[in-house]
């Protein structure tokens, strides 16, 4: 069966050699060389044009949104909480501490979960077992799952059904760990291979168990990329609204200091999308304003997560 | 090595500040000193009644900082649920509570009160172009009923003067609460509708702009929404049977402005009330709550049906255990 | 240490290695094993949570489906779950979700092959190393950042460009299409640049030594070589346009209309589970269990998209590897 869907490379690659050429010569004998130049220019010039679009697009959201969130930009942002009286002076405090609780929730869970997981593939299993190959086939699946279907799955078994812990932040923090946790486990199982087996053959001549091995050697050399693969997975959680609508992220909390196991919350996605569903001005610049500070933010972290990785890539 | 090992610490280190810091001090403990209180409360239902509780509990929070406020719109229906199961302290609604919810909040054990808090008067908006000033019930029904087939304002019966154009409707969409009165009022029967409106969502400002675009528009939201855009639509007058009726505070505070007047409640439990920081929420919901009514586009109530209110929620403290209103 | 005491053991009398006892542990190493089993169960954690997300998803839609015929549900065009006489008809929403996806492709597609190809044909190492972060800053931007923009910027400019372009403003399918097809880019430029990357130099190099212009090794031996990844990023990129559901909430509107027409108002099945999730419907109701159904479905089609991918990802990998 394996063998009859796979393709034998050497005739692909053959094939396609064969094409090429085949497309170079034809193209060129008995045509103008002339003509090639300027069609050349105009198709670097289109696929510069496609380039400086996308670079647009991104330029215009941040641009626009911090001009639309000008009028809203002061301390208040930070310090004062939603105001459905006084637009003038609402906030995101609430939402940026729910933020807050609910991403240390995430790192709690995604840590040890991800690195275990990692660990385990990369380490301990056999890639021929079907149980393993299984895990690896539903992992590469959870990745691309829509995020609000994450939201159904935290709603039925966090909020409701056998957790029933109800709208709180702890049921947040579990949905939208299982969402990151795909991208946690990519990044971990990327720097765990990148360990050269000579460093683990060492350790295992010298007499030391797996799990010692994993443990000094193997693990320290991967936490630059372990790390930045949670701070990238933070940053997703970070400003991921679609679960959070439906595992509760409430409208309208004036609670500074949520229990993760009580009480309602907010979130920053969740509640700019509030400010966006209003009518008034106010709220819109508020709304933009708080896509500035979560832009920001979000910045900050990957490029912290770029540079970390750039800075600690161990040559081996 | 331990350098990563550093960076490690140093980031969980950032985090747990960063929460702290922000975290302040504990919010659970109750605070003696002075007036102000501390604690819980929970309420959701109606995503129309909810601005006016909310603020109202930002204007309690300004005095009570120790008190955690959560107001969730999971409409009426929802709302009630989750009230009558005992897991909110009050709820919302923009109608009055069913037969079946009240089963349910008996069989949970839950008591409560109803208490309105303000006034609303559905309004039916048209292009300022449209010459049409008053339309019956009836005529209304046959425009928005399920299946209907009036694609024009000329194919309405009886409806004078004649305007040849299109119609162009534009509404909330069934999650609202205000879709739910509008429905049971013009259709007989809620969340009955034809499908072929425009389905604004929580968005009135897209029935503003829709319907004051459009020649032959027609839409409906809440009085205060109306006000704040008069110079771009016109109000049509209601008649259900005792004539042309126009939307007004007044009309709507004494019910002549039938059937889309409709008054907006809080329905908040016995139980709940034990707690000293939700029985001061409760009396200084009555006691700011046409000031804060007015700020947020509703109607008020009259000074009756404040003193009505008031009463009622002494009674049902009382009947809770707790301490009374003061006046 | 224990791996001394297990050399001792394997030696025979006289002080040599006896060969026919290996090193082995000689205790079963129960911390070895427990220490494996949890790791193992950190992995299972992904079994789990599929299976859970199918059983959240499945219980409710037995019981819809006890109530509303298969037929009724996919092949009537009437959607409307939440009246007091309501129709399950899917399709509109279906309708409007493939709106969407086109009108958003049709932006990310170009933009984002292009993007590719100049990246890995074109351009310099010092221009390539600056382009690539900034497309995966695009990335990482959040989806509401993106409703926000396409509802506040996108969608008063478009109209007043164009006036008789937006039925019912601020709403319009093809604003949001726009909106999600800029957040789609990354993905499209980002796999088909590895897939483009990928391609051996030597092919390139066979081409040009026969006289080969830029663009045509370009488009007739680099492009063609990486098919299969070029058509594996536009499904993911499809599949995730599918699953977005922020951009849509604010910008494509309620409406369940029938149409592709990027001017006019439609709901998305995304939509639809957000904002019936969140707003008036008791729970337990057929109404509610809808939100079910709907994603059930959704799950089934992006799943499917994504094994497709997924496939082709791999046939790309092993014809280079």
């Amino acid at each position: 069966m394996a063998r009859r869907e796979m393709p034998n490379p050497m005739a692909e690659r053959t094939r396609l050699a064969t094409a090429g050429a085949h497309a170079a010569v034809v193209g060129n004998l008995g045509k103008q060389p002339r003509g090639d130049v300027w069609r050349g220019n105009l198709f670097l010039a289109l696929l510069l044009l496609a380039v400086v679009l996308a670079l647009i697009g991104l330029i215009a959201l941040i641009v626009q949104s911090a001009l639309k969130g000008a009028p809203a930009f002061s301390m208040d942002l930070f310090t004062e909480g939603p105001s459905i009286v006084n637009p003038e002076t609402a906030g995101f405090r609430p939402a940026i501490i729910g933020s807050l609780y609910l991403i240390a929730g995430v790192v709690l869970l995604i840590v040890p979960l991800g690195v275990g997981a990692a660990v385990y593939l990369e380490e301990y299993a056999d890639g021929d077992r079907w149980w393993n190959r299984l895990i690896e086939l539903n992992i590469q699946n959870l990745a691309a799952v829509p995020s609000i279907i994450y939201g159904i799955l935290g709603l039925a078994f966090f909020v409701r059904g056998p957790l029933s812990l109800g709208f709180v932040v702890a049921a947040g923090s579990l949905t939208l760990a299982l969402l990151v946790l795909p991208t946690v486990i990519l990044a971990a199982r990327e720097a765990i291979r990148a360990v050269p087996p000579s460093i683990r053959d060492g350790s295992l001549a010298l007499g030391a168990t797996q799990w010692q091995t994993i443990r000094r050697q193997v693990l320290p050399a991967s936490i630059p990329g372990i790390v930045t693969g949670v701070i990238l997975a933070v940053s997703r959680a970070l400003g991921e609204a679609a679960p959070l609508l439906l595992v509760g992220a409430a409208t309208f909390v004036t609670a500074d200091q949520p229990n993760p196991f009580e009480g309602g919350y907010s979130a920053m996605p969740v509640q700019i999308y509030n400010y966006a569903l209003q009518a008034q001005d106010e709220f819109k610049a508020l709304a933009a304003a708080g896509v500035v500070v979560m832009l920001v933010v979000l910045l900050a972290l990957n490029s912290f997560a770029i540079w970390l990785r750039n800075r600690y890539e161990q040559q081996w | 090595m331990s350098s990563k090992w550093w960076l490690v610490l140093g980031a969980c280190g950032l985090l747990a500040f960063g929460v702290a810091a922000c975290g302040g001090d504990d919010g659970d403990s109750s605070s003696g000193d002075g007036e102000a209180v501390s604690g819980e409360i929970r309420i959701d239902g109606s995503s129309t009644v909810a601005p006016l509780t909310s603020a109202i509990a930002e204007g309690f929070n300004a005095e009570n900082p120790d008190v955690n406020i959560t107001v969730g719109t999971s409409g009426t229906g929802g709302g009630f649920e989750k009230f009558c199961a005992g897991e909110t302290d009050a709820n919302d609604a923009s109608e009055e509570i069913g037969e079946e919810e009240i089963a349910a909040c008996e069989a949970g054990g839950v008591k409560y009160e109803e208490l309105q808090v303000a006034n609303d008067a559905l309004t039916v908006v048209v292009n300022p172009e449209n010459p049409v000033t008053c339309m019956t019930v009836d005529q209304l029904g046959s425009v928005w009923e399920p299946n209907s087939e009036i694609t024009s304002w000329s194919d309405i019966e009886g409806l004078e003067p004649p305007y040849d154009e299109s119609l162009d409707l534009y509404g909330p969409g069934s999650d609202s609460g205000t879709f739910g009165y509008f429905t049971e009022a013009v259709n007989g029967e809620e969340d009955a509708i034809r499908n072929d409106f425009n389905d604004v969502g929580e968005d009135d400002n897209a029935t503003v702009t829709g319907v004051s675009g459009a020649p032959g528009g027609m839409g409906y939201f809440g009085y205060s929404f109306f006000k704040e855009n008069e110079s771009s639509l016109k109000a049509l007058e209601i008649d259900s049977g005792s004539g042309c009726v126009a939307p007004s505070a007044e009309t709507a505070q004494d019910g002549a402005y039938a059937p889309l007047s409709r008054p907006l409640f809080i329905y908040p439990s016995a139980e709940a009330l034990a707690d000293p920081a939700f029985d001061a929420f409760m009396e200084y919901y009555l006691d700011n709550v046409n000031a804060i009514a007015e700020q947020v586009g509703f109607i008020p109530l009259t000074d009756q049906q404040l003193g009505e209110q008031t009463d009622k929620l002494d009674t049902l403290i009382r009947e809770g255990g707790g301490t009374e209103t003061t006046g | 240490m224990e791996a001394r005491s297990s050399i001792e053991a394997a030696r025979a009398p006289g002080g040599r290695l006896d060969p026919s006892r290996p090193l082995v542990a000689s205790s079963p190493r129960w911390g070895e094993r427990l220490i494996q089993l949890s790791l193992a169960l950190c992995a299972v954690i992904s079994v789990a949570t599929t299976t859970a997300i199918v059983i959240s998803l499945l219980v409710p839609s037995i019981g819809f489906f006890g109530e509303v015929s298969f037929g009724d549900f996919f092949s009537t065009d009437d959607w409307a779950p939440l009246t007091a006489d309501p129709s399950f008809g899917v399709l509109r929403p279906v309708i409007g979700t493939l709106s969407v996806t086109l009108w958003s492709l049709m932006f990310a597609i170009p933009v984002g092959l292009c993007s590719a190809i100049y990246l890995s044909e074109y351009a310099s190492p010092r221009v390539r190393k600056l382009v690539k972060p900034i497309l995966e800053v695009l990335a990482g931007v959040p989806t509401v950042a993106f409703g926000v923009f396409a509802v506040t910027f996108l969608s008063p400019e478009i109209g007043k460009l164009f006036p008789e372009f937006i039925k019912t403003p601020p709403f319009a399918a093809g604003i949001a299409g726009l909106a999600v097809g800029l957040l789609i880019v990354p993905i499209i430029a980002s796999i088909s640049d590895d897939a483009m990357k990928a391609v051996p130099g030597g092919l390139r190099e066979g081409a040009y030594a026969l006289g080969a212009t830029k663009l045509k090794v370009a488009t007739r031996v680099v492009f063609p070589a990486a098919i299969s990844g070029v058509v594996a990023s536009i499904v993911l990129a499809g599949s995730r346009a599918v699953g977005e559901t922020m951009v849509v909430l604010l910008a494509a509107g309620k409406t369940p209309n029938l149409t592709l027409d990027p001017g006019a108002s439609v709901q998305t099945m995304t939509a639809f589970i957000g904002t019936t999730a969140t707003g008036d419907v008791a729970v337990g109701t057929i109404a509610y269990d809808t939100i079910f159904a709907v994603g059930a479905l959704l799950f089934v089609m992006t799943f499917a998209l994504n094994i497709f991918a997924i496939r082709l990802v791999r046939r790309f990998r092993e014809v280079y590897e």
